[in-house]
């Protein structure tokens, strides 16, 4: 049985850290409303923008554009991977690392190269492998839309100059604060859902032609997929993040109960220890 | 007949403006365009410039600063742009500084290569339309 000092060294030190899971909850439930906030707030760029190039791909040839053509042969792949830069989240990185292992097992006939975006994904998968065209890392839970543009152009630029045959995002989908679902989405070549919903061919006037605005939309388009799947996962990162630390401020609840009650225990024992060596002095000396 | 447009402004990182407004008239790629109600439907790319709307009679000046591009459906006008800026909301001092910034900028550009040229082109055309715009509204303050 472990001292009664040592366990109250023990409770302390399970409390501090429950202390600090309970702060790191707090903070990143702030940080989520902010991150949600984002993400709502690009909500509507994001319906209209989708609704555009839907609207525009039913009046254009489908290889009107070098970036709607699929390759005939797709010999290299490109994964964009998008976790988060900081750890102590569950499942939430090690979920997309699983998607992108079972997605290169699955296309084992293709070369695939990656992009990591956030620190975790490279510390995970740029040791295996793969070859890891460009990494970003850093930026520190926040990301501006020049920066998301950045990528865009970097993932156009490597399709474009066929060093990739296909480019893939793999990201967490934010549902709900406690869910989020890993997710491979393919962005390039594009595939441009015609819409039926939009039946009434209204005579749009297209200045310039409908070709020329495509080609000015979908950069942005790419680029905005790409904006809008880091704040995604952002928004994910401090969801999940809440959640296991959550689970672990409990957790260490738990602990401290169940050694409380072993120090009562200890304690308990040692004053009973004590009276009975006080009784059977005293006994001693009466008889 | 309807009387006003919708005017929707939104950029990605936030919705700007959502207000019924009497007249846009806006920086196309291929010239100034006006829209009044009963406009016909039109898609225009947008180049970086100055984007007015008639609200109540009175005049007032959004920056387009990054382009993007304009919709005009069944009396609603929306306008997608990579950034925005309303005009009152632009403060003309550090318009100027940063205009003042990207000349420089430019001046030590001006050996480089054609594409950073065009791109610090580019951010002082945004900076000078900036600082266009919050001059508008310098009496106002």
């Amino acid at each position: 049985m472990p001292g009664v000092m040592d366990i109250k060294r023990k409770i302390k030190s399970v409390k501090n850290t429950q202390k600090i899971t309970k702060a790191m909850k707090m903070v990143s439930a702030a940080r989520m409303r902010k991150a949600e906030e984002a993400m709502t707030n690009a909500r509507a760029y994001a319906n209209k923008i989708y609704e555009l190039v839907g609207g525009i791909a039913d009046r254009v040839e489908a290889d009107s554009h070098p970036l709607l053509v699929a390759r005939k042969e797709v010999k290299n792949v490109c994964l964009a991977i998008i976790t988060s830069d900081k750890g102590l989240c569950g499942a939430f990185n090690s979920n997309v690392v699983k998607k992108t292992l079972a997605f290169a097992r699955e296309n084992q006939d293709k070369n695939i190269k990656l992009i990591c975006i956030g620190k975790k994904s490279y510390d995970f998968l740029g040791k295996k492998e793969f070859e890891v065209l460009e990494k970003y890392v850093s930026f520190g839970g926040k990301i501006t839309y020049d920066e998301a543009n950045e990528i865009g152009d970097k993932l156009v630029a490597y399709f474009l100059s066929e060093d990739v045959d296909e480019v893939h995002i793999v990201h967490n989908e934010f549902k709900s604060t406690a869910f989020q679902v890993a997710k491979v989405t393919k962005v390039l070549p594009l595939v441009l859902e015609k819409q039926e919903a939009v039946a009434d061919t209204t005579d749009y006037i297209y200045e310039p032609q409908a070709e020329a605005l495509l080609k000015e939309i979908m950069p942005r388009y790419i680029n905005f997929t790409v904006f809008f799947s880091i704040l995604e996962s952002i928004a994910g990162e401090h969801g999940s993040r809440m959640v296991a630390m959550d689970n672990a401020a409990r957790n260490a609840g738990e602990v401290i109960t169940k050694l409380t009650l072993t120090f009562n225990k200890a304690r308990q024992s040692a004053i009973t220890n004590e009276i009975l060596d006080i009784v059977n002095g005293a006994e001693a000396l009466n008889g | 007949m309807a009387e006003t447009v919708r005017l929707e402004l939104v950029t990605p990182v936030r919705q700007i403006l959502s207000e019924d407004v009497d007249e846009v008239i806006a920086p196309g790629v291929e010239g100034d365009l006006g829209v009044l109600p009963d406009h016909a439907p039109l898609l225009t790319a947008l180049r970086v410039g100055e984007l007015a709307y008639r609200i109540k009679g009175k005049l007032e000046y959004v920056a387009i600063v990054g382009g993007g591009f304009l919709e005009v459906n069944n009396n609603r006008v929306i306008v997608l742009a990579d950034d925005a800026e309303l005009g009152h909301e632009i403060d003309l001092e550090e318009a100027v500084q940063r205009k003042l910034k990207a000349e420089a900028a430019l001046e030590r550009e001006r050996k480089a290569d054609e594409k950073t040229f065009k791109a610090v082109e580019i951010e002082l055309m945004k900076e000078l339309i900036r600082v266009q715009i919050a001059e508008k509204y310098k009496g106002a303050k």
